[in-house]
């Protein structure tokens, strides 16, 4: 391995590749250093706040968060129009983490430490926000995470604006049971921690219940999995002995396309074999041909099709704001409008933006769902919510066939799990604490030892 | 016939919507066999009382009150619409006019009227309209078939100022209206102004049940088909009369079947030890999930030890032809799952198998030809059911396009430094990734099946194979074949050979190299392209797609033998089967890991792949 | 100079070198010494991510010693990286021990979620730091060594091999993925809390973490030139240029390979183990065939066959990333994936054959690299 480069021009060399690599080394350093001072001079003369969108734009899941950002363009365009907030200008700083789990962390700290964000609005995937997580509590920001998850968390720093599972699992198999006579499950998700929980919930509800063990079958399948024959087979083979069936489906994204497409393929239809499923939206909709699906079911917070005067000037808004009429509005815009509205009037109430101030103002607030009724924030950090089942439309939308009467609170800790039926989060004093347990009356893990 | 669901895919597998009827039913079939009815023959003279029609007018009024609308509101619609509807003559000649004579109980006096039960549909409560449902199907009149069927296919709505019935069609910003009833014209309206009526899954089950006991006389054999089968183990005293009188005429053999089916299932109910042996031997070993449910009920309660074993060995007969459908499916799916490797595959095996080139923008021309479908698509809206054809081609033209601009653009740069294409392919995905994000949406796009690609092919009630699988699995052949002789028979594919076998004397030999080299990649892109159109209709079509297809083309053209066509087809093939055998045992994600540790250890074994090239263009 | 001896000649690796130690004296020094409010100072998120720019940079140093002196792509090293990371990560999360959400002494969250009762055997002894770091470099290299073992007796070379290290990485994401595996599945191990006692949050608890990475690549670097300087090296270009004739001559290649692919699978493992607590997180997307086919990618922008050019090249292309994430974070592929044809293109030696023409304006004859692109 001979490099030799003659004696003149080593120096020529080395001075080259320093530079470059100083330049690369000393890039970030110096530009944060230019934003630090602007963002010290913002501070002072204070033009704009800062919001943080913590969306992917590319890579897998852009197929869905890319929409979320673009409401969190709308939502900032519209506060700025009424005013802003303080007397200031709102600015939105939308970074790309990917898709990919350690650069959300990386992100979130560029958006906290470098752009001084107000708050983050951001993330979709469970890993995303246990990537971020840790990250927003070192460094006292404020997180709204809008997609219903699997709870079993409660952060000071995150406010969960989407459902948890009582807030949509619960409800949707209690109407299958008691409206539909469903007495045989099945549970099919896609391998990671949302579905696993959910069924782990679900299965522990059915069991006190009643079902038996024979009438329950789990599933799990990897992401982005196309090949659905034997699945959709094998839950039409489990469907035809003589019980109602019906799925309830944790599938995430992309795999629903080629999973409904099977089902209408192998001639299951809603009547003999209803699906419900909990992270099909309008959204994922939008990408399917609808008309073998007539009659499938989805359990959400807000449907796009519930006639609300909010509800119509939210779509026109969003219409008119991303230049294409046919596009649909979903429930994780929804959550983002909420926690967007709530943390605007904590804001106000507060006078500031500090995050400790927001932390404590917020608890309590309210602001009307797109559906009808008031989101509340809890203490624990999540909301209220209205629960809509809906049926799937020829034309992508859904018809609310069910709603519960009052909004449902959010959990944070399952009552259907064993480690964590005696928890609760509360982040008001005297308790302040995201995992307390309320038997022994200790707040466990990290918060013990603050 | 052109219907969106061929009756084969429908017949074979609606036990559970069946299921739910039947635990409406079974309560009036225990009614009957309470009053002393020995058998359900007898029951043909006896049902001028048809219980649900009679007690629905009864609750019509109830049930209102149980939703929270207030009931006089409901009632007073209820009488407006009434009056302001015409009382129009059925039509002599009409084919549904016959069933007034044939299902009895039909005509029985206090049915509610045909007007009133309609204008409850524009009601909020599922439970109104299912009951509303419910009086038109036993209204007798002969056009509630036709309106059931309409408000089953979503055509119903009603207008928000007045709440009446009609039919619309959609135009422009509004809806044409016509009178659901009379069909009589009533202009147009703006988009807010009517509403569809909406229904819910019971209703779904119901007025397929109330359809099927209107239609059971149809014309249509394939309608009558349906009609029977929908009738499997949920028939009542009624219903059980109407499959006898259609039986008697019936002369379609499927249909045939399907009633004495129907009828064997209802008679395993009855009171005696001979009628039930005698219905046991009439469902024999019939595959329909049904009859076994059947027979798994009068086994748990059976008394008689014959008709126990009959019922029994019957059982045994059908539990053994199920496994040996399961087997035959299993393969099946295997096949299929084989077809889409190997499609996704082939123009890999030409890209990288016989150029060399380590194409990582393979997925993203998938994905070009499924983008190329979605547009082809949105230009003729009205002939989805042609759109496959245009957008064959059409996939090939772009992709093989995109394709030869590569080719030309970079790799022609690249040649004999194989390692960078793979760089410089990966930059081109990205970019092609991004082009589709910016241009079209980073959201899935729709692509539609074709009437003729939805559904299955019902080779019996335990056995159908989806028809899109079904022509993907031909087409994967035929895009084989054609790539096959283009290369052995044609004079491109002899200088594709030349060239890729030794470039230099082929070029001596007066090939113009350069030019094939820009064919082969556009040729190889181009299949590429034409394989998105046939995945665009199994799976999502987006700007991702291609990346769930990249790895597994690889691992098919290097297990097959890297420059082998044969190897591509025959490793495709046996990776699909391989996965779909294993998958019941192993679940799919432990099956896929199986696949790709086997690939590993083959490999091992046969360090260049199934049908390694031989000779010294192996070595290259 | 004893150490250093590998690297006479080596004037890309001593500059290298050189502006590693410049930028290990400096980048401490502006985080720690340099007070908050001024313009100098250097956050702490600049040099966590910098430490992590160089654990990628170790990772690409060990695919060049296989690509670009061995001849072997590898299409998995990222499998490698991932089992190191880990080791680490195994490590960490006993680390929190009582500290998670559930409160369990031993078990981890999501254990105790999944409702295990106990440990699982490979986790056991991970609340040691020296088994966990012992198993950093054993994992990756007896995957490796068996690994290669198989491929190099039979003889597997060229892209089969390639393909192959790719199903091998491709498996173990689809396995890590599977919450049953008792890695975390998708959600992976994140959450850290300390570190031999240290607290991972702390500024100089960073500084220390980007410390170890540049004396890991420091090392790891002198270490793959000492390897090349020396006849194992030799042999090793000889195989790569021509594997046969190597062979003829009566040199057990298979042995040969197999030594420096396990070396180079530990390398990765080490770069790992550093890269997780930086992060924060460790999950199966790490396996992901995507990411290294990317990492080839910086090796090749970075200049193939050099060492240093990989360093430079994973530095480059992730700073490009995080800068055009943020900056433009709706056309940053297109400038990424125009980068990496670009390079190809006119750059076919990467950014070190840039320097190297440079250096060589005087009409010097190219150098033996340039040749021998043997699959």
């Amino acid at each position: 391995m001979r490099m030799t480069a003659p004696d003149g021009s080593l120096l020529k060399t080395l001075a080259l590749l320093g530079a470059l690599s100083f330049g690369l080394g000393a890039g970030p350093l110096l530009a944060e250093g230019e934003g630090d001072e602007a963002a010290a001079s913002a501070a002072s003369e204070s033009e704009t706040i800062k919001v943080g969108v913590l969306h992917s734009l590319s890579g897998t899941m852009a197929i869905s968060e890319t929409t979320l950002k673009d409401t969190m363009l709308m939502l900032v365009d519209q506060q700025n129009e009424r005013g802003g907030l303080l007397g200031k200008q709102l600015e939105a700083v939308v970074v790309d983490p990917a898709s990919d789990w350690p650069l959300f962390a990386e992100k979130a700290r560029e958006l906290l430490e470098k752009d001084d964000v107000a708050a983050v609005f951001g993330c979709w995937t469970s890993v995303s926000r246990k990537s971020v997580l840790p990250v927003f509590e070192e460094l006292n920001g404020l997180l709204f995470y809008p997609v219903q998850y699997e709870g079993e968390e409660s952060s000071r720093n995150v406010f969960y604006t989407g459902a948890a599972p009582n807030q949509q699992a619960i409800p949707a198999v209690d109407y299958l049971k008691d409206e539909l006579g469903v007495q045989r499950w099945v549970l099919a998700g896609t391998d990671y921690v949302y579905p696993r929980t959910t069924n782990k919930i679900l299965e522990a509800y059915l069991k006190q219940n009643g079902v038996a063990d024979e009438d329950i079958m789990i599933d799990y399948t990897p992401f982005g999995h196309s090949d659905w024959q034997s699945i959709v087979a094998d839950i039409k083979k489990f469907g035809s002995e003589g019980k109602k069936t019906a799925v309830v489906s944790t599938i995430n994204g992309d795999a629903n396309v080629p999973f409904y497409k099977e089902l209408g393929n192998q001639g299951i239809s809603a009547e003999d074999i209803p699906v419900v499923a909990f992270s099909v939206g309008e959204e994922e909709l939008s990408g399917i041909d609808t008309k073998p699906l007539v009659g499938h079911l989805a359990a959400w917070n807000y449907f796009m099709s519930v006639d609300t005067p909010e509800n119509q000037a939210f779509i026109e808004r969003w219409h008119e704001f991303i230049e294409d009429q046919d596009r649909v509005t979903n429930d994780p815009m929804e959550a983002h409008k909420i926690g967007f509205d709530l943390w605007v009037k904590a804001v106000e109430k507060a006078g500031t933006t500090d995050p400790d101030q927001v932390i404590e103002t917020i608890v309590g607030l309210q602001t009307g769902n797109l559906t009808g009724g008031t989101a509340r924030m809890l203490p624990n950090h999540h909301i209220t919510k209205p629960v809509l089942i809906g049926e799937i439309q020829e034309d992508g939308q859904f018809a609310v066939v069910w709603e519960t009467e009052a909004a449902v609170p959010g959990d944070a800790w399952s009552d259907y799990l064993e480690g964590s039926r005696d928890l609760e989060g509360d982040w008001t004093d005297p308790v302040n604490c995201g995992n307390y347990n309320t038997e022994t009356q200790e707040c466990l893990g990290a918060g013990a030892a603050e | 016939m052109r219907h969106p669901y061929p009756s084969g895919s429908h017949a074979s597998t609606c036990p559970a919507a069946a299921l739910v009827a039947a635990s409406i039913l079974v309560a009036l079939l225990l009614a009957c066999a309470a009053v002393g009815q020995t058998a359900w023959a007898q029951t043909t003279a006896d049902t001028s009382a048809r219980p649900g029609a009679a007690a629905a007018g009864a609750e019509t009024e109830a049930v209102p009150e149980s939703d929270g609308a207030p009931p006089s509101a409901v009632r007073a619609r209820l009488d407006g619409t009434a009056k302001a509807s015409a009382e129009p003559e059925p039509e002599p000649g009409d084919p549904a006019r016959r069933l007034d004579e044939q299902v009895p109980g039909v005509g029985a006096p206090e049915q509610p009227s045909l007007e009133a039960a309609l204008a409850a549909l524009s009601e909020r409560s599922f439970k109104v309209k299912e009951q509303a449902a419910t009086d038109i199907a036993a209204s007798g009149d002969p056009r509630a078939a036709d309106l059931l069927k309409a408000l089953l296919d979503g055509d119903l709505y009603y207008r928000k100022d007045d709440g009446r019935i009609v039919r619309a069609e959609r135009t422009g910003d509004g809806w044409t209206l016509t009178e659901a009833l009379t069909g009589e014209s009533l202009g147009t309206v703006g988009r807010r102004d009517a509403k569809k009526i909406t229904i819910n899954n019971p209703m779904r089950t119901k007025l397929r049940a109330d359809l099927a006991a209107l239609t059971l006389a149809s014309p249509d054999p394939a309608v009558r088909f349906s009609a029977a089968r929908e009738m499997l183990g949920t028939a009542n005293t009624a219903s059980l009369a109407a499959l006898e009188t259609q039986l008697a005429r019936e002369e379609n053999a499927r249909v045939r079947d399907a009633i004495e089916l129907a009828l064997a299932i209802a008679g395993l109910e009855s009171e005696t030890p001979a009628g039930r042996l005698a219905a046991v031997d009439a469902i024999g070993s019939s595959l329909y999930p049904e009859a076994r449910n059947a027979l798994n009920r009068l086994i748990t309660a059976e008394a008689d030890a014959v008709v126990l074993a009959a019922a029994q060995a019957a059982r045994a007969d059908i539990e053994r032809r199920l496994k040996n459908n399961a087997r035959l499916e299993t393969l099946f799916f295997g096949l299929s799952l084989g077809s889409v490797l190997v499609l996704a595959a082939i123009g890999l095996a030409i890209t990288f198998g016989v150029m060399g080139v380590i194409n990582m923008a393979h997925g993203e021309l998938i994905m070009l030809g499924a983008y190329t479908t979605y547009l082809v698509q949105l230009l003729m809206p009205n002939a989805i059911d042609y759109s496959l054809f245009v957008a064959i081609p059409a996939a090939f033209l772009v992709a093989g396009l995109f394709g030869v601009a590569i080719e030309r653009g970079v790799i022609r740069f690249l040649y004999g430094r194989p390692l960078e294409t793979l760089l410089a392919t990966f930059g081109i995905s990205l970019i092609l990734q991004q082009l589709v994000r910016t241009i079209i949406s980073a959201q899935n796009v729709v692509v539609e099946n074709p009437s003729w690609m939805s559904g299955s092919l019902a080779i019996n009630p335990a056995l159908s194979l989806t028809y899109n699988r079904v022509y993907i699995l031909v087409f994967a052949l035929l895009v084989f074949v054609a790539l096959l002789l283009t290369l052995r028979r044609t004079a491109l594919g002899l200088q594709v050979r030349a060239v890729s076998q030794n470039r230099a004397m082929a070029r001596a030999m007066g090939v113009r190299s350069a030019r094939v080299d820009a064919l082969t990649f556009g040729l190889g892109a181009g299949i590429a392209g034409v394989a998105g159109v046939a995945l665009s209709q199994l799976t999502n079509v987006g700007p991702n797609m291609g990346q769930a297809y990249i790895i597994d083309s690889f691992m098919v053209v290097v297990f097959g033998g890297v420059g082998n066509l044969w190897g591509t087809l025959v490793a495709g093939l046996t990776l699909g089967v391989a996965n779909k055998l294993m998958e019941p045992w192993t679940g799919a994600v432990l099956a896929k890991i199986l696949v790709l540790v086997f690939i590993i250890l083959f490999i091992q074994w046969r360090p260049r792949g199934l049908f390694p090239q031989r000779g010294r263009a192996a070595e290259g | 100079m004893g150490p250093l001896t590998p690297l006479r000649g080596d004037s890309g690796g001593q500059a290298m070198l050189g502006v590693l130690l410049l930028v290990a004296i400096v980048v401490p020094v502006l985080n720690l010494v340099v007070p908050e409010g001024s313009p100098w100072h250097m956050s702490t998120y600049t040099v966590t991510l910098l430490g992590k720019y160089l654990t990628y940079a170790l990772l690409a140093v060990a695919v060049d010693l296989v690509w670009g002196h061995l001849g072997i792509l590898s299409l998995g090293h990222g499998a490698f990286f991932a089992l190191g990371g880990y080791a680490m990560g195994m490590y960490l999360m006993r680390q929190i021990g009582d500290r998670g959400v559930y409160g369990d002494p031993v078990l981890p969250d999501f254990m105790v979620f999944l409702n295990w009762q106990e440990l699982p055997w490979f986790w056991q002894g991970f609340d040691m730091f020296w088994l966990a770091a012992l198993m950093v470099v054993l994992v990756p290299g007896v995957l490796a060594l068996v690994f290669g073992w198989l491929a190099f007796r039979s003889r597997v070379t060229g892209v089969y091999l390639s393909i192959i290290t790719q199903a091998l990485t491709y498996a173990l994401m689809l396995a890590f993925f599977r919450n049953e595996m008792g890695f975390g599945g998708n959600n992976g191990l994140t959450d850290f809390k300390d570190m031999l006692g240290f607290d991972l949050q702390a500024s100089s608890t960073r500084v220390a973490l980007f410390l170890a990475s540049a004396l890991a690549l420091a090392l790891g670097y002198l270490a793959c030139r000492w390897i090349l300087s020396s006849r194992l090296g030799r042999v090793a270009v000889a195989i790569r240029d021509a594997e046969a004739r190597t062979r003829f001559i009566g040199y057990r290649v298979d042995r040969v390979k197999l030594a420096i692919w396990t070396f180079s699978a530990m390398l990765a493992g080490i770069a790992g183990a550093l890269y997780v607590p930086q992060v924060g997180i460790i999950n199966p997307g790490e396996f992901s065939p995507l990411n290294s086919i990317e990492l080839v990618v910086w090796v090749a922008v970075g200049g193939r066959a050099t060492l240093y050019g990989a360093v430079i090249g994973a530095i480059v292309v992730n700073y490009g990333k995080t800068y055009l994430t943020g900056a433009f974070p709706e056309a940053w592929l297109f400038a990424l994936g125009g980068l990496f044809v670009l390079v190809t293109l006119f750059l076919p030696q990467g950014i070190a054959g840039l320097f190297q023409r440079l250096g060589r304006r005087k009409a010097a004859p190219p150098s033996p690299e340039q040749a021998g692109e043997a699959t």
